[in-house]
């Protein structure tokens, strides 16, 4: 068979690459032809989700020796198991990215049993040990990133009505939008965020749609968490409203109303995983982190955003960078009146109670169900 | 001029040469191979202009077209994996078009056979492998094809527009999956992506073997074929294709039509269900809303460009799963965006419906009688 001999051949070049990294130092490593695969479920222009991997993507082919092939659109089915595969018979890839949820089970895991010399990087943060050990997944605790957007938020709103749009009530988003909620009550008590969820990660109309009605509600600072908050952005800028971003920075679609935003921070942590890899180190299977590791930032401050609000913004994001500041503190209520977070409990950036998070906190209006 | 031609048939060691008449004798099997061959040289013709004005060379399009889609065995199977579903959602089409009906509503009964094969394995946790995978296929052909059956019944009892009542199914389909997806089927251990729980690796189909492709492939030619001889070749199907010519003519001679449009759209459903239980028991191992990857609307795609013959779903269908095999590779070597692979399926598209003019009109392929 034509592709078990080239597939052996790549996984010859790509350990022959290793070995003489760890012989000669990262240099001459990457002076090999190691070829890295990105893979995205989007458009890599979509000034959301996609477009933050490919910006990192884009930092490592700033790197010599370094050979980048990406791949858009694919879907989450046996076309990731393929495009992988591809990216590795026909390119040559040691080293894949596939970055969106959905690849991580069964189709990554599938491909790293497949091709155990290879290594497989996934965003999601769900390795566990039961997991292939070439495999591992990174994550980010942007929740952190939304905290100092809340507070700004929570300084600019003239009505103290907020607004959230959001994918689903999943874990992940309901902490975002939980620790927005609980930034921007640092700056105005009263604060509230209204929530709509739109059903999915990708749904223009709806997010139009949700945008109007909240502003039509009074709220005059959005957020979101979908997968290109290009909609919401330019929407809520039309309609006179102020935005804080997310995922990257999308303050050239609306210059006025971009206020802040939480970023994703891969142009930095894809050539630091490089680095590991070429200085024959092990990337952490799991490997989590947030302002302070520099996987996610903070959008430079807009000038609609008062002294007032920088100061207290800045306080704060100091404060998490240098890892001594807990947002999940208790005593947190949740919005049915239900202590969810009892006085006295600290609920750190990693604890695990946090990624099960099902409850909306008081002050935001909406329902997880 | 005839006689000319009938040399160069020879010459390919196809007809006798002593038969002058064999063009015109043939001329209807020829037009069915000449013309959709001619309008997809044409289109591919047309992308490569359309590529060529992104400064790309079209001659490096169309080796690297035919590298990703059929140029290594990793590419055939690459192209065959992907062609698997589009066969049985085509039918979903093709079947029905045989009555004269346009049922686009394909998608729709993917995702119920999906979330029905689903069920039925979570049902029988205990059972042995053959068993729950027959109880998949059955419940995944039920779901679907009654799922297709309310179309045929809207239309045949109400006079509801098919077309549209079959569209609009889809996304009915899709939130009765999300719901139950996100609610009572859902597994407490997916947090971020709500997925039902998984139906075993003993239950998987597997791949054919010796090749990456899965059993779809085997489930798509059979039902193709039994299509074809259904309708070319039975009773049943002369009926049906009487009823597609003219309804009033086919009811005036007694024939069931009722019956027919509800067996058919059953079959049509079915085939389309079918896809879905194969997704899930030989790609996710589960339901979730990866498998709404829309095979199902490149399906009806697959079944106008083979005019609605069952046995041409499966060149055509090989053909769009090369295409967009190749997609790929356009991506990562040519630097285009995933959308040109959507141009050119456009293109192909216009070009293959455009030529339908043709049939029976080209001069040297024309009979005297």
């Amino acid at each position: 068979m034509d592709f078990g001999r080239i597939s052996r051949r790549h996984l010859l070049q790509g350990s022959a690459a290793l070995t003489l990294g760890s012989a000669l130092g990262a240099r001459s490593a990457l002076a090999a032809d190691t070829t890295i695969g990105f893979i995205y479920v989007g458009s890599r222009d979509d000034y959301g989700y996609n477009q933050a991997h490919a910006q990192g993507a884009a930092a490592l082919k700033k790197i010599p020796g370094l050979k980048i092939v990406e791949e858009e659109k694919v879907a989450e089915t046996d076309a990731v198991e393929k495009t992988m595969e591809s990216m590795i018979n026909l390119d040559g890839a040691t080293l894949l990215f596939p970055t969106s949820f959905g690849y991580y089970n069964p189709h990554m895991i599938k491909m790293a049993n497949k091709f155990p010399k290879l290594r497989f990087e996934h965003c999601g943060g769900l390795w566990s040990e039961k997991d292939p050990k070439n495999a591992g997944s990174y994550f980010g605790y942007i929740d952190e990133a939304q905290y100092i957007s809340g507070i700004v938020a929570g300084y600019t709103s003239k009505t103290g009505k907020l607004g959230f749009v959001a994918a689903k009530p999943i874990p992940q988003v309901l902490r975002n939008i939980n620790a927005f909620t609980l930034g921007a009550k640092l700056a105005n008590p009263k604060a509230t965020t209204q929530v709509i969820f739109t059903g999915d990660w990708s749904m223009p109309v709806k997010e139009a749609e949700a945008t109007n009605s909240l502003i039509d509600q009074g709220v005059d600072v959005l957020t979101c968490h979908v997968d290109g908050p290009k909609t919401m952005v330019e929407n809520a800028a039309r309609r006179g409203a102020m935005v804080c971003g997310y995922h990257v920075n999308q303050s050239p679609l609306a210059p006025k109303a971009y206020l802040t935003g939480a970023e994703w921070n891969w142009e930095a942590l894809y050539p630091k995983f490089v680095k590991m890899i070429a200085a024959g180190e092990s990337i952490p299977n799991f490997y989590r982190g947030g302002l302070k590791e520099e996987i996610v930032k903070v959008s430079p401050y807009g000038e609609a955003v008062s002294a007032e609000a920088r100061k207290h913004a800045d306080d704060v994001k100091a404060k998490l960078t240098a890892g001594d500041y807990t947002i999940f503190k208790g005593p947190i209520m949740d919005n049915k009146g239900k202590a969810v977070i009892a006085a006295g409990t600290d609920r750190g950036q990693k604890d695990p109670e946090l990624e099960k998070m099902d409850y909306l906190v008081e002050g935001v209006i909406g329902a997880t169900s | 001029m005839t006689t000319d031609t009938a040399d160069g048939v020879e010459a390919v060691g196809v007809a006798p040469a002593a038969d002058p008449g064999f063009l015109q004798r043939h001329g209807t099997t020829i037009e069915y191979v000449l013309i959709p061959g001619a309008a997809l040289v044409g289109a591919l013709a047309v992308f490569g202009v359309f590529v060529a004005l992104f400064g790309k060379n079209p001659l490096d399009l169309y080796f690297y077209m035919y590298q990703g889609a059929f140029g290594t065995w990793f590419s055939w199977q690459n192209t065959l994996a992907r062609a698997a579903p589009l066969i049985l959602t085509a039918l979903c089409t093709a079947l029905p078009a045989q009555l004269g009906m346009v049922i686009i509503g394909g998608e729709g009964a993917l995702l119920i056979g999906a979330l029905a094969a689903t069920g039925a394995a979570l049902a029988l946790p205990s059972m042995p492998p053959l068993v729950v995978q027959l109880a998949m296929v059955c419940a995944g052909m039920i779901g679907g094809g009654s799922w297709i059956m309310l179309s045929g019944g809207l239309r045949q009892y109400r006079g509801v527009n098919e077309t549209i009542s079959s569209l609009l199914l889809v996304y009915i389909a899709l939130a009765i999956l999300n719901h139950l997806v996100e609610g009572v089927m859902r597994d407490p251990a997916s947090l971020n992506k709500p997925s039902t729980r998984e139906i075993g690796a003993a239950n998987m189909i597997g791949s054919i073997p010796g090749t990456d492709v899965h059993w779809g492939l085997v489930f798509g030619l059979i039902a193709a074929v039994a299509s074809y001889i259904l309708i070319y070749h039975t009773v049943f199907g002369f009926a049906a294709r009487v009823a597609g010519g003219n309804i009033r003519a086919a009811k005036i001679v007694g024939l069931g039509v009722g019956k027919l449009i509800m067996t058919i759209c059953f079959l049509a459903g079915a085939s389309a269900g079918l896809a879905g239980m194969v997704e899930v028991a030989a790609v996710q191992g589960r339901t979730n809303a990866n498998l709404a990857a829309g095979y199902g609307f490149t399906g009806i795609l697959v079944a106008f460009l083979a005019r609605q013959n069952p046995l041409a779903i499966i060149p055509v269908a090989i053909l769009l799963g090369g295409i967009s095999a190749s997609g790929g590779l356009l991506q990562r070597r040519l630097g285009l965006p995933d959308a040109s692979v959507q141009v050119l399926q456009g293109i192909i598209f216009a070009f293959v419906l455009a030529s339908d003019a043709l049939y029976g009109r080209i001069g040297f392929l024309k009979g005297k009688s």
